[in-house]
């Protein structure tokens, strides 16, 4: 395909890229409480784009009756070892029962005590039936006034001057079109980044992850092209999943109280931790060991509590209910073995993204981000989303004024579209797309901690990891698409390299090992309190450079440099 | 992890195309064709948008799939997933969406 693309220019007060389950409820939040409009511009469509796609399984991130937002904030700094933003967690927390109260009136359906209060589990969740909570939102958004979806269009850049965002760019999957949105106040929910690593089935189900593999990091990328700074990219998330499906495992080590047990029987979980990072990094261990493979001991469960479990894990995961009846294996009858997954960032699970003020505006003016891309408030999940989403809202009405659009911007569209329009000229490159996504995807499991490496690094093996990084860089601007979903791909690879290029950065500056697992740095195998404190990053010039940031104490933090 | 899906079956309603997360199904002369099977998520979303049961999900060989499918169809609230084993017998499960999750 090489054409020209036609130009097609928009403008609204409020932009906000991505619409999944942070972009739907802050697009909501602006339309209910002012007069402004909203464009939220998405790669896929909103009716069951993002994480939520197939479901959740519950209310992750909730303040059951006897606890308060204080309770949350120091679980999830303590889970964290230290590296969060209390601000971010404690603002978040106190509205992850209002914006739950809201779901409900959207049609979630919330399970009850006989007393009419929701059914806790454990201490920090509630029960639900997410099958179509997407939709549920979505359709929400589509009743709100002042709102408009383009849907199957991807953005790429920011379009960013003298530190202020005006607007971005993107282009349609359908047609041979460039978008140039321009904006009072831009918002990032695009989610986390998936398809960095090598991961669990490199072949045929190669998708079957556990991140949506469509959140490609896209978000991170755009900021960090233009400067915006990024925080704690260095703890990654490692999520313990059943085999082969991916499917979570909390449903049923909370659900039916089934432990962790490794092949001879031993509940090996004691003896490395309840964390987020160490419960990963037991099951890594115990297979090291020989101990393997690990399992979450259902065998003995009731037919009850076995057909509950079928059907709730249609309702998020459909694929491991097809794989207990066809396999005939039944959760009953035998334990569900569990594995590791590869490697993500993502903002909703650890505290790696935009670094951003309590209102949660980043380091560009007038650019905001929520939900999985914004850093500092790990474990803030479909909750936590929801309230980012609202907080950035609010602030976006609060501080809302009129820009004039500097005609400089032009400049910077024309150039993205020339980007966009050699990738779509005839040509033969040697490397595909999707080779050169191979490579990278290797590069980062065998150099930078990945499943086949038991995510441990050393500092060689980085500087090895990002030497290669830089070269695919430079390959991956000779890649070709013949049509505009080949451009998509096109750019997922570019972004996923730019979020490899920052995260192996991360990696090499906390020269400690404060996580198992997420950041497990061999070299210097223990914590060293000289890194109680942020790494945080930013590219000036094409240069990245590293900062250290101390912790953050009180409520509320506003950028000072 | 991926789908099937059965041209004779399709009507051709697009609803499939609208709602993949990952916009990997094109339509083709009227008819819904997976455009990237290796790219597939595995959410069922299109699975369970499709009115004519046309979409059918599988486990690929490398996760442990013994060939058999899934395929939905609705009734008010109530989805009825059915799973086509590999030996010939369908076994159906059915969820109320007015129901929460016991777990
Ligand atoms: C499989 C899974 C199960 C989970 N289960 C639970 C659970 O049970 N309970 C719980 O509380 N939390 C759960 N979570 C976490 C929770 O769902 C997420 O933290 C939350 O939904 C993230 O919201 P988000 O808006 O940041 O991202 P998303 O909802 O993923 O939205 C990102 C959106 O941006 C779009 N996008 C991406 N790139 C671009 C681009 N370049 N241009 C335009 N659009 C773009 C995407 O298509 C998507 O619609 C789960 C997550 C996953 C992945
Ligand atoms: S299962 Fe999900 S990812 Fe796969 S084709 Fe259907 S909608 Fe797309
Ligand atoms: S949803 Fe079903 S019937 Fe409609 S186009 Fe897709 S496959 Fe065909």
């Amino acid at each position: 395909m090489s054409k020209k693309l036609c130009t097609i220019k928009l403008y609204t007060d409020v932009l906000i890229i991505g619409g999944g389950t942070a972009g739907c409820y802050a697009a909501l939040t602006v339309s209910r409480r002012s007069g402004l409009s909203v464009l939220i511009a998405e790669k896929a469509n909103i009716w069951r784009s993002g994480c939520l796609a197939a479901g959740v399984n519950a209310i992750n991130a909730y303040i059951v009756p006897g606890h308060t937002p204080q309770d949350y904030v120091r679980y999830a700094a303590n889970d964290a070892n230290g590296i969060v933003r209390p601000d971010l967690l404690l603002t978040a927390a106190e509205r992850f029962n209002a914006v739950t109260a809201d779901l409900e009136k959207l049609g979630l359906v919330i399970l009850k005590n006989k007393d009419g209060s929701y059914a806790a589990r454990g201490n920090r969740n509630i029960k639900i039936n997410g099958e179509n909570l997407k939709p549920l939102l979505a359709k929400a958004v589509q009743q709100a006034s002042n709102v408009q979806v383009l849907n199957h269009v991807n953005m790429t850049d920011l379009l960013v001057q003298d530190g202020r965002v005006f607007g971005a760019v993107g282009f349609s999957l359908q047609d041979a079109v460039l978008y140039d949105i321009r904006a009072g106040a831009v918002l990032i929910a695009t989610g986390g980044a998936a398809g960095l690593y090598r991961p669990n089935n490199p072949g045929f189900s190669r998708h079957k992850m556990w991140y949506p593999p469509f959140n490609t990091g896209a978000g991170y990328a755009m900021g960090i092209r233009a400067g915006a700074e990024m925080t704690t990219f260095e703890m990654r998330f490692i999520a313990l999943r059943c085999k082969d499906t991916i499917a979570p495992t909390g449903t049923i080590a909370q659900g039916v109280h089934a432990r962790q047990v490794n092949a001879r029987g031993d509940v090996y979980e004691k003896q490395y931790g309840r964390t987020t990072s160490e419960r990963v990094y037991g099951t890594v261990r115990e297979n090291q060991l020989g101990h393997g493979p690990c399992y979450l001991q259902t065998s003995g469960i009731s037919p009850e509590q076995e057909r509950d479990l079928l059907k709730a894990y249609l309702n998020m995961a459909p694929s491991q209910t097809l794989k207990w009846v066809e396999s005939g294996c039944l959760p009953g009858r035998q334990d569900v073995e569990i594995e590791g997954t590869e490697p993500y960032i993502v903002g909703g699970h650890t505290a790696s993204g935009y670094w951003v003020n309590t209102q949660r505006e980043s380091t560009i003016h007038a650019l905001y981000a929520a939900g999985d891309v914004a850093g500092g408030c790990p474990q803030k999940y479909v909750t936590g989303a929801l309230a980012e989403g609202e907080i950035a809202a609010e602030d976006i009405i609060r501080k809302y004024r009129k820009v004039k659009q500097p005609s400089a911007l032009d400049v910077q569209v024309q150039c993205i579209a020339a980007a966009y329009e050699t990738i779509l000229k005839e040509q033969t490159p040697v490397y595909s797309t999707e080779e050169l996504e191979e490579a990278m995807q290797k590069v980062m499991d065998v150099y930078a901690g990945g499943i086949s490496s038991n995510y441990q690094f050393n500092e060689k093996q980085l500087s090895i990891a990002a030497d290669k990084i830089d070269r695919l860089t430079a390959l991956s601007s000779y890649v070709a698409a013949e049509n505009m979903h080949e451009l998509l791909f096109a750019y997922e690879l570019k972004d996923r390299l730019t979020v490899c290029k920052v995260l192996i950065a991360h990696l090499m500056s906390r020269k400690e090992t404060r996580w198992h697992a997420f950041n497990e740095n061999l070299d210097y195998p223990n914590t060293n309190d000289r890194y109680l404190g942020y790494v945080n990053s930013r590219m000036i010039g094409g240069k990245l450079q590293i900062l250290f940031r101390d912790l953050v104490k009180g409520a509320s933090y506003e950028h000072k440099d | 992890m991926s789908i099937k899906i059965d041209r004779d079956r399709c009507v051709g309603c697009q609803r499939c195309t609208v709602v993949c997360p990952g916009s990997l199904i094109e339509m083709q002369a009227g008819k819904a064709v997976m455009k990237y099977p290796r790219d597939c998520w595995g959410c069922a979303s299109c699975v369970k948008e499709c009115p004519a049961e046309a979409i059918a999900f599988f486990l690929g060989a490398d996760i442990g799939g013994s060939g058999s499918t899934m395929t939905v169809s609705e009734s008010g609230d109530v989805l009825h997933w059915k799973i086509h084993c590999w030996d010939g017998t369908v076994k159906v499960i059915d969820v109320d969406r007015k129901n929460a999750n016991q777990y």
